[in-house]
């Protein structure tokens, strides 16, 4: 008998049991919390789908209400991963970036959250059970509380998982995803960035040609978020019937790698990928049904909104913080209006960012077309994030010009909103 | 999680549209260039939509919200504030001046749906009431009002001076807000029904301004103007603890209205200058990236996600007060953000057009100027950054002034 949900929650539970780092954050209670939950909720989710004969997302909620509420499941989500973002991730934000690399250290707290698992389906020993979208975002944002850059570095493996399960074949599918759910589950990255200017990232300028039964790549992918430690590439490349994801191995023949620091992202060790004739195996191609490459861009460009509006979300907080603490003239400076408007605005675009995100989200995972919305979520956001970010450093003078205060981060890290498309899928 | 119309309003939003396209934009123009005429044709429209909302559970206009909807008393509602958003989007992509002058649905209905006792809501169900909170020394600072009311028998005589009320010498009553008195500040500010033909209420003045001239705006003074003591609404005690909440409640359901006119709006000019700039070989395809559209088209994109961050903060606040949250900050944040929305986008859709849409040819002219209002009415710009702010950040209006 294969195990059931139960068991891979059990599993996960008790890797979760066996580490010490909670009980140093006092972060036990919660995130058992977490894990029992997740497998109660895709328990649920299972029975309900079993229940209606069908693996097809819900198309219709009840009686289609106009409904800002969270499930149940993605608001615990949410209470329950807020205090890691901010206990764990937040302190250790600051040497990351000098580092330019994800501590190791965090990598397997956040493996021990078994964050991944929420893109790999139940039956292949995951606790993704249903739509992905907007629980996905939700988990960005909430990380992204913590620190943008950190966050994103480590929804890499859900990222991969996403897009192995959303356009992999089943068979391929079964083939890769259960991997990922071991403690030393080999590391993906996505490489999908090109450097050409002006260019339209839904037509990449890397080239798949079929040779025989593989396929040769060339060409270069840019800012390659964890690119450099990848075992195993996710790579975007135009065929001859249209463009199509690849899952090459990092070692290959013909493929390069170099370090490529950029303004922010640092401890995302930004990597740049040259492909000489990489040749893979024609099944390298992922070839799920219907793999549309702007449902993907899309669906990534989404990610990175979520990512932008938990970190504006924690540069806002910061800022409240900071101004009533701080005096100038005699009284707190957030008595000024020059500075509390500004700190009004903030939240007013951030609601927007967020509800725009939402809306596009809750799209998806009912399968209606979400391309318009998302294009807005993405405008908007790659406007009004940056924007959050400098208004998040004026506020703070000259000491949010220095690495004392992490919205100089935040300004360098939401600039890549917008200007990254890759790497993100819900 | 679903943000979209919902089903069950879907039929009076398409209703709400017809109205506009049909019988509202056929007669802007008209009534921008006649100020102060009133627009007869729109008490046919009025009766018209009484029988309509008459059949219907949730109604059309500004009544609607504020209402406290009934319903199951666990799960999510939509209710009367969210219709009458949805409603108010739709009829002001017809005109904004126009929806300002339409009976029965003013400003002062959402203020009687929103702090009436049950008697008086339905004593004043059929009534269009214009509200009346300004006044010459005082506008943004509403607490400093210095209109009075002294309690004389079975009635209050009220004694003062109102400025720029909407419909105010149109409506059949005039919402009044008043002191009890005035040492005792904000607690002391009750709203009183007066209605048309009171002894004592005299319209002293008609405004003219850059746009929604269609609505009317008034000056009216109270001189010893005796009004019923069952017109007051609410409680009339002075309860220093709650102090001006009760009042004030009416913004949380009238500022996401005003976001929703706003929105309304927006969308006019957006859909007009898409039009104009297709017929212009703009090409609106999605497909293309938008770093290489043309600059005209790359802004109109912007605009429109613009507008739609106002649309879902409007909608977000209007739900919120139908599932009985508290609901201020996010109606403020609304009506900030459809204000400054509404003008860039009016402004600048007009400026995508060019001198074609600063012509009179063109209502894009005209839309860039009523936005202005928007921005102005049911509380300005700054004073909803002040309320979003103090939230935000904990601070009394002493603190942050
Ligand atoms: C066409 C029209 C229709 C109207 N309809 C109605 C109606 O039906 N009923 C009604 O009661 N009123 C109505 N009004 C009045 C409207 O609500 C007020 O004009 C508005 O609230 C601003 O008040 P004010 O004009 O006195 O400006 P002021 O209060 O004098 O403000 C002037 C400027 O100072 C700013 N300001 C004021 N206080 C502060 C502060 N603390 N911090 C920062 N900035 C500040 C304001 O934002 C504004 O920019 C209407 C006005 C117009 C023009």
């Amino acid at each position: 008998m294969t195990t059931t949900l139960q068991g891979h929650a059990l599993a996960l539970l008790n890797r979760l049991a066996r580490a010490d780092w909670p009980d140093r954050f006092k972060l036990r209670k919660p995130l058992e919390g977490l894990l029992l939950r997740g497998s109660r909720a895709g328990f649920r989710l299972a029975g309900r789908r079993s229940a209606h004969g069908s693996t097809r997302p819900l198309l219709s909620g009840p009686g289609e209400l106009f409904d800002l509420s969270l499930s149940e499941e993605q608001q615990l989500l949410r209470d329950m991963l807020a205090p890691f973002a901010v206990e764990v991730m937040r302190p250790a934000a600051l040497e990351a970036d000098a580092q330019g690399n994800l501590p190791p250290a965090l990598r397997a707290q956040a493996a021990a959250l078994g964050l991944v698992h929420y893109g790999v389906p139940e039956s292949m020993g995951g606790l993704a059970g249903g739509p992905t979208a907007l629980t996905t975002a939700l988990l960005a944002e909430t990380l992204a509380q913590g620190d943008l850059s950190l966050a994103a570095a480590l929804l890499q493996p859900l990222s991969a998982a996403h897009c192995l399960r959303r356009w992999g074949s089943t068979e391929q599918q079964q083939r890769w995803l259960p991997a990922l759910l071991h403690e030393d589950a080999p590391h993906y990255a996505l490489a999908i960035e090109e450097p050409q200017v002006l260019a339209d990232p839904a037509r990449p300028a890397t080239r798949a040609r079929k040779r025989g039964g593989q396929y040769r790549l060339d060409g270069e992918k840019c800012l390659v978020l964890q690119g450099g430690q990848a075992d195993w590439l996710i790579v975007s490349a135009q065929c001859s019937d249209g463009p199509a994801l690849f899952r090459v191995s990092a070692d290959a023949d013909g493929l390069s790698r170099q370090p490529e620091p950029a303004m922010g992202l640092k401890a995302c060790a930004t990597t740049r990928i040259r492909l000489r004739q990489v040749k893979v195996e024609r099944d390298a191609r992922l070839a799920g049904r219907g793999f549309d490459h702007r449902v993907f861009l899309d669906l990534s460009a989404l990610g990175w909104c979520a990512l932008a509006v938990g970190t504006c979300q924690a540069a806002l907080d910061y800022v409240i913080a900071y101004c009533n603490d701080r005096h100038a003239f005699g009284e707190p400076i957030s008595h000024r209006q020059g500075v509390a408007f500004s700190i009004a605005d903030m939240a007013i675009e951030l609601e927007g960012m967020r509800l725009l995100l939402w809306r596009a989200c809750a799209r998806a995972d009912r399968g209606l077309d979400f391309q318009e919305q998302a294009w807005r979520a993405r405008l908007f956001c790659s406007e009004h994030a940056p924007r959050i970010g400098s208004a998040a450093v004026q506020l703070l003078g000259g000491h949010g010009f220095t690495q004392e205060h992490p919205v100089e981060r935040w300004y360098r890290d939401l600039r890549a909103v917008g200007v990254l498309n890759g790497a993100m899928p819900l | 999680m679903y943000l979209e119309t919902p089903r069950k309003f879907r039929a009076l939003v398409s209703q709400a549209h017809q109205v506009a396209a049909n019988y509202l934009r056929p007669l802007s123009r008209t009534y921008d260039r006649a100020e102060h005429a009133y627009p007869k044709e729109l008490d046919m429209l009025a009766a018209l939509l009484d029988g309509m909302n008459a059949g219907a559970p949730e109604a059309v206009g500004a009544g609607a919200a504020g209402k406290r909807s009934e319903g199951a008393a666990d799960g999510v509602r939509n209710g009367g504030n969210l219709s009458a958003c949805l409603a108010v989007m739709e009829m002001c992509w017809g005109d904004v001046g126009l929806l300002l002058s339409m009976p029965r649905q003013g400003l002062g209905n959402a203020a009687i749906a929103a702090v009436a006792n049950e008697e008086q809501r339905q004593r004043f169900a059929s009534v269009w009431a214009a509200m009346a909170i300004t006044e010459p020394g005082c506008g943004s600072d509403s607490a400093a009002i210095r209109t009075t009311a002294v309690r004389d028998g079975d009635h209050y005589v009220l004694n003062g001076e109102k400025i720029f009320v909407t419909a105010g010498a149109r409506a059949d009553a005039v919402v009044v807000w008043a002191t009890l008195d005035r040492s005792l500040g904000r607690a002391a500010i009750k709203s009183f029904v007066v209605e048309k033909g009171t002894p004592g209420m005299t319209v002293t003045r008609l405004e003219k301004k850059l746009g929604i001239k269609a609505s009317d705006t008034a000056s009216i003074s109270f001189q010893d103007c005796r009004v019923p003591a069952a017109n007051l609404l609410g409680s009339p005690e002075i309860d220093t603890q709650k102090g001006f909440a009760g009042v004030m409640e009416t913004f949380d359901n009238t500022r996401p209205l005003v976001a929703a006119m706003a929105v309304g709006l927006a969308r006019a000019a957006l859909d007009r200058s898409r039009t104009l700039l297709e017929k212009a070989g703009c090409r609106f395809d999605r497909q293309r990236p938008l770093l290489v559209l043309q600059h005209a088209e790359a802004c109109w994109h912007r605009y429109e996600a613009e507008w739609e961050a106002a649309r879902l903060l409007t909608l977000k606040a209007a739900w919120m007060a139908d599932n009985r949250m508290p609901n201020s900050k996010e109606a403020s944040i609304a009506k900030a953000k459809a204000g400054r929305m509404v003008g860039e986008v009016t402004l600048g859709c007009l400026a995508l057009v060019g001198a074609q849409g600063y012509g009179e040819d063109e209502l894009l002219e005209k839309w860039a100027r009523d936005a202005k209002i928007l921005d102005i009415f049911e509380g300005t710009q700054q004073i909803q950054q002040l309320i979003i702010a103090r939230r935000l950040l904990g601070k009394s209006s002493a603190e942050l002034k």
